[in-house]
């Protein structure tokens, strides 16, 4: 038999059904397999292996009841499945830190929505994971922490800024994870990594508890070994929430029946604007090789352009930094996390506080975000880039009326040497190049591994769709995902 | 050189909701400190705000109570700052699409002129937090049980030129979301507060002058020295040729004077911005419609109806029903009663006094209506005199009883027996025949005196008309 | 457009920022770099369009009036940096 940490979550199911193994068992392969492997990697902040141990064994009896009556299939589809959790979601009882010293101690009181789904659903946290500071970051180097190590490469960085979720998965620590994607923190981490990540469409998923960096760009999502998991862990996670305002009112769907290996008749576009400069020609390769081979298999493919996302990175920058600037203000040491001991009176708590408790790429964006905002500024810089938004919607809206999904690389290059770009902060922004218009549309993309370059390090390539279309991108990559398997 | 005052308001009102604004906490008053907080008010990492639907509807009746136009296109923004009562950094506001605007009502005046006072915009918003002085440290203490609580601002034109008619002013203002209902406008708990825009300006001119912002006014007493002394301090700068600073200023009703607050080091830049975490409101001409027609009666209506069938005087019907509690007191007094007019009399005189003097709002009086009904039945059948009514009142604001219970307490039933009276009439007339002299020369004064002798003999009990009559006699 | 050093210490102010010299001296050298690529964004027509706060169309969420129970305040402080236990410690503020 397999490695139990190589297995798929709906392998692991599999095996629960089949008594090849015990939930407890599955835990503790996983927490073996932490404790040998993550001393390099660091993928994970905290491990929550005394309640995982406690769940594991309530849902063994369950399953055990379950298998005796036969009402086995009734269980939900993750039940007593692990996964690992990126730091910003607030986990009841358990550390939430962002990746950032000031809030290294926030024990959360109250569960996220996706967090509170998942516990109903009997899915076991094996604990939190490593990002980049407040989700701000294409490396996971701007931990206040530690540095995630690409397992693909430990000299390599994981992407960012979901590094820990990819690398926790990657490097066989959990089966699934959750990320969160403002610009493209699922997607590059995940082409990274050379495994599956969804950015679903924004409102698809609740944001209750996903510690907010740009609250009109952030969702969270799925990552995972192959493109089934994602479909089930989304169906775990989707659904309407009355506690956040633009989660959308739609119908509950069935993700899993949407895995159809067939792409016959699909028109497929490619976007002339992300084949351009600066993307590296392996990445390039492979991405447009993935492309003949859907056309081999049925697909109808054409070319398309997106003119105005040649400015999507800027205007990216400004909209999710002048979000970041105001979110990010309730961090002012009064009701929770860090405090400075440097003080005398209350400017000096919000100052000092603030100062030694964000990371230097934080206040950066803090900095910027604060400037579009600012008298003089505003209409130049956020109304302007909130206009630009609309005409990046409506280009995108036009590719749909000819073509189903539009493919296109993820990130412009591999994965890149530990500390290569660190230094550079505009050359870091430029490797959201090709993801970040997603968010602004707010529209869904999963990025799948489509080959690997000279180094052998994974490519990934973006399935993009209109609003709600996740059914059709998850059609096109399992269709992909077998022909590589044959 | 004569100056013009130039006065704006920007008035906060809690909403009567159950709850507050973004999240499902209660907003009654009280209640011990951070025990009406949640993760969404306390602003935890993570919460995210849903708005209460009450809100919208509140403010747009609101906004119909007082003749403004309702956008059917409207957002929340946020207003960016740093203070330890706003646990997100941000106050939920609105910039740009405020609920209502254009919108303003006329004011009466003692004189009895009226005038029109505009109302800029009314918008939603949440309310801060509490700060208290912690004695025991000597440091601050946050609470939070007053974050999210809803408010509607309602920004006046810069329309009003004298205390009295700012103070005239609120009071209709209030009348009109008591009335309807929107807000229990309580100014001791702070549930109505005033923001004060003044400025002067040479007569003629047209620009206005600079103007200073007195903040959180919290009862009329308060606007009114407020806006006094600041109208006198401003034209002390200017007439010694100073400048006016535009700054934020804090009144102390007890020690009667102003201050400047700390001047903030930063100039303000709120950095609004279109709040991400809400949807846009749009309402239908049906929705706004409905809301129109079930408006209760305004205060305006009501006014009339008391100049029309009770025969009140002009201003007194406006006094009255400024109020809604007043209002309801005087109605549901004058039903249980028969006697309006007496019933008016007693509140323009008596009871607007004593609100007054121990800062109670007309919902709190320490009588209810049907009280003071019985002591007005009192004093109309005869039982006691409108003196010793005066007294009886007095004591029911100390003592909870019924007047017919103190009166028989403190022995203050009139003494009409004719005979008892006749007793000391003769006894007091014996006493004093200088009296029946001088008035038998015309001096009428000595009958007052002859009255005023018996009352204090009968400890005031005696019946007025009883007294003369037997007085009279004498002087015939 | 140049981004100064006081620029840069006027946005901390505003921002509650402490920035040492060399920290206002290294961002006002990224912000001047990021501005400048920010300002690509003027090379884009937008006339004639909206502006875009949403990535969705909704609009009227609302939520009922109806009381939900407030969290329990031990839990809700667990995490406060000084508290008495009831309400939040800061230095004196003095208005």
């Amino acid at each position: 038999m397999k490695n139990i940490t190589k297995l798929t979550s709906h392998e692991i199911r599999e095996g629960y059904k089949n008594k090849d193994f015990t939930v407890k068992e599955v835990v503790e392969s996983f927490y073996k397999n932490i404790d040998e492997k993550d001393g390099d990697i660091k993928a994970f902040i905290t491990l929550c292996k005394e309640d995982a141990l406690k769940c594991a064994e309530i849902a063994d009896s369950k399953i055990s009841e379950a298998l005796a009556n036969g009402t086995f299939d009734e269980l939900p589809a993750l039940f007593g499945v692990p996964i690992a959790i990126k730091d910003n979601m607030n986990t009841y009882g358990v550390k939430t830190t962002c990746a950032s010293k000031i809030l290294e101690n926030f024990i959360s009181p109250y569960d996220a929505t996706v967090i509170k789904n998942l516990k109903e659903q009997g899915a076991i946290m094996l604990g939190k994971v490593n990002m980049d500071e407040f989700a701000m970051g294409s490396s996971c180097e701007n931990s206040a922490f530690f540095v995630t190590h690409n397992p693909v490469d430990l000299t390599k960085v994981p992407g960012g800024s979901s590094g820990g979720s990819a690398a926790a998965v990657a490097g066989d620590l959990a089966p699934i994870s959750l990320g969160s994607d403002t610009g493209g923190s699922i997607r590059m981490p995940a082409s990274l990594c050379g495994i599956v990540g969804m950015k679903p469409t924004y409102g698809l998923i609740s944001r209750y508890g996903l510690v907010a960096y740009a609250s009109s760009l952030d969702q969270i999502g799925p990552m995972t070994k192959d493109v089934e998991d994602n479909a089930i862990l989304l169906n775990a996670i989707a659904g309407h929430d009355e506690m956040d305002s633009t989660s959308a009112n739609i119908e509950k769907k069935d993700y899993t029946k949407a895995l159809i290996n067939d792409v016959k008749g699909l028109k497929i576009g490619v976007p002339e604007e992300f084949f351009g400069e600066g993307i590296q020609k392996e990445v390039k390769e492979a991405v447009e090789k993935a492309i003949e081979k859907l056309k081999s298999l049925g697909a109808e493919v054409g070319t398309c352009s997106l003119a105005a996302c040649k400015v999507a990175l800027p205007t990216y920058y400004i909209i999710a930094d002048a979000e970041a600037s105001s979110n990010l203000g309730r961090f002012d040491g009064i009701r929770y996390g860090y405090r400075t001991k440097n003080f005398e009176n209350l400017k000096d708590i919000y100052k000092n506080t603030r100062s030694e408790g964000f990371g230097k790429e934080v206040k950066r964006r803090i900095i910027l975000g604060t400037y579009v905002l600012s008298a003089g500024y505003y209409d130049a810089y956020y109304k302007k880039a909130q206009k630009v938004r609309t005409l990046i919607k409506k280009q995108f809206d036009d590719a749909f009326s000819k073509y189903d999904v539009l493919i296109a690389p993820v990130s412009p290059t591999t994965a890149w040497n530990i500390g290569e770009k660190v230094n550079n902060p505009l050359e870091m922004y430029l490797a959201d190049l090709f993801t970040v218009p997603i968010n602004i549309a707010g529209i869904p993309a999963i990025s799948i591994p489509c080959g690997k370059d000279n180094n052998g390090l994974p490519i990934g390539m973006q399935i993009i769709g209109k609003h709600f279309s996740e059914e059709t991108l998850y059609r096109v990559a399992y269709t992909f995902e077998k022909s590589r398997e044959v | 050189m004569e100056y013009e005052v130039v006065i704006g308001l920007e008035v906060h009102a809690e909403l009567s909701t159950k709850t507050k604004i973004y999240c499902g906490c209660t907003t009654e008053f009280g209640g011990d400190p951070n025990t009406h907080c949640c993760p969404i008010c306390t602003g935890m990492p993570g919460a995210l705000p849903v708005l209460n639907e009450k809100v919208v509807e509140y403010a747009v009746k609101a906004g119909l109570a007082v003749g403004a136009q309702i956008n059917r296109n409207s957002k929340q923004d946020r207003k960016n700052y740093f203070y330890p009562d706003t646990p997100r950094a941000y106050q939920i506001s609105q910039f740009d699409l405020p609920l209502c605007i254009n919108g303003g009502f006329d004011i009466t005046l003692k004189d009895g002129t009226t005038k029109r006072i505009g109302i800029t915009r009314i918008h939603i918003e949440d309310d801060a937090g509490k700060l208290v002085h912690d004695t025991y440290t000597g440091g601050t203490l946050v609470d939070l049980n007053r974050a999210g609580v809803p408010l509607i601002e309602i920004v006046s034109e810069p329309d009003m030129r004298s205390a009295e008619e700012a103070v005239a002013y609120v009071e209709k203002l209030k009348g009109i979301l008591e009335y309807i209902g929107v807000s229990d406008c309580k100014m001791q708990e702070g549930s109505l507060r005033a923001d004060v825009n003044l400025s002067l300006r040479p007569v003629g001119q047209k620009e206005f002058g600079t103007r200073t912002e007195s903040k959180n006014l919290n009862s009329f007493r308060a606007i009114e020295h407020m806006i006094n002394f600041e109208i006198q301090r401003q034209k002390e700068i200017l007439e010694s040729g100073g400048k006016v600073i535009q700054e934020t200023r804090r009144w102390d009703e007890a020690t009667g004077e102003g201050y400047a607050m700390r001047s903030k080091e930063d100039a303000d830049d709120y950095r609004y911005f279109p709040e991400p975490d809400l949807m846009p409101i749009k309402l239908s001409d049906d929705y706004i419609n409905n809301i129109k027609e079930n408006l209760p009666e305004l205060p305006e209506r009501r006014k009339a109806r008391y100049i029309e069938e009770l025969k009140l005087p002009e201003y007194d019907a406006g006094i009255i029903t400024s109020s809604k509690a007043l209002s309801d007191f005087f109605e549901e007094a004058s039903k249980e009663c028969g006697n309006p007019k007496a019933v008016s009399n007693w509140i323009m005189t008596d009871i607007i006094r004593i609100a007054r003097e121990n800062d109670i709002d007309y919902s709190d009086l320490p009588f209810s209506a049907k009280r003071f009904a019985s002591l007005i039945k009192l004093i109309d059948s005869g039982s006691i005199s409108n003196t010793i009514g005066k007294k009886v009142f007095e004591d029911m604001i100390s003592e909870n009883k019924e007047p017919e219970e103190i009166v028989k307490e403190k022995g203050l039933l009139q003494i009409s027996d004719e005979s008892a009276i006749k007793e000391v009439v003769d006894r007091v007339v014996a006493a004093n025949p200088q009296s029946i002299v001088d008035y038998k020369a015309g001096k009428d004064r000595a009958l007052g005196f002859l009255v005023g002798q018996c009352m204090k003999e009968l400890k005031g009990k005696g019946n007025p008309q009883i007294i003369n009559r037997l007085i009279m006699e004498y002087l015939k | 457009m140049e981004i100064t050093k006081k620029d840069i210490e006027h946005i901390a102010n505003l921002s509650m920022l402490n920035l040492s010299e060399d920290e206002v001296d290294g961002y006002a050298k990224d912000m001047q770099e990021i501005i400048a690529f920010a300002n690509q964004i003027n090379e884009i027509n937008t006339d004639g369009l909206e502006e875009s706060a949403f990535a969705l169309d909704s609009y009227n969420v609302f939520r009922k009036d109806e009381v939900r129970e407030s969290f329990d305040r031990e839990l809700l402080m667990q995490n406060a940096p000084s508290s008495n236990g009831v309400a939040y410690q800061i230095p004196p503020v003095i208005e």
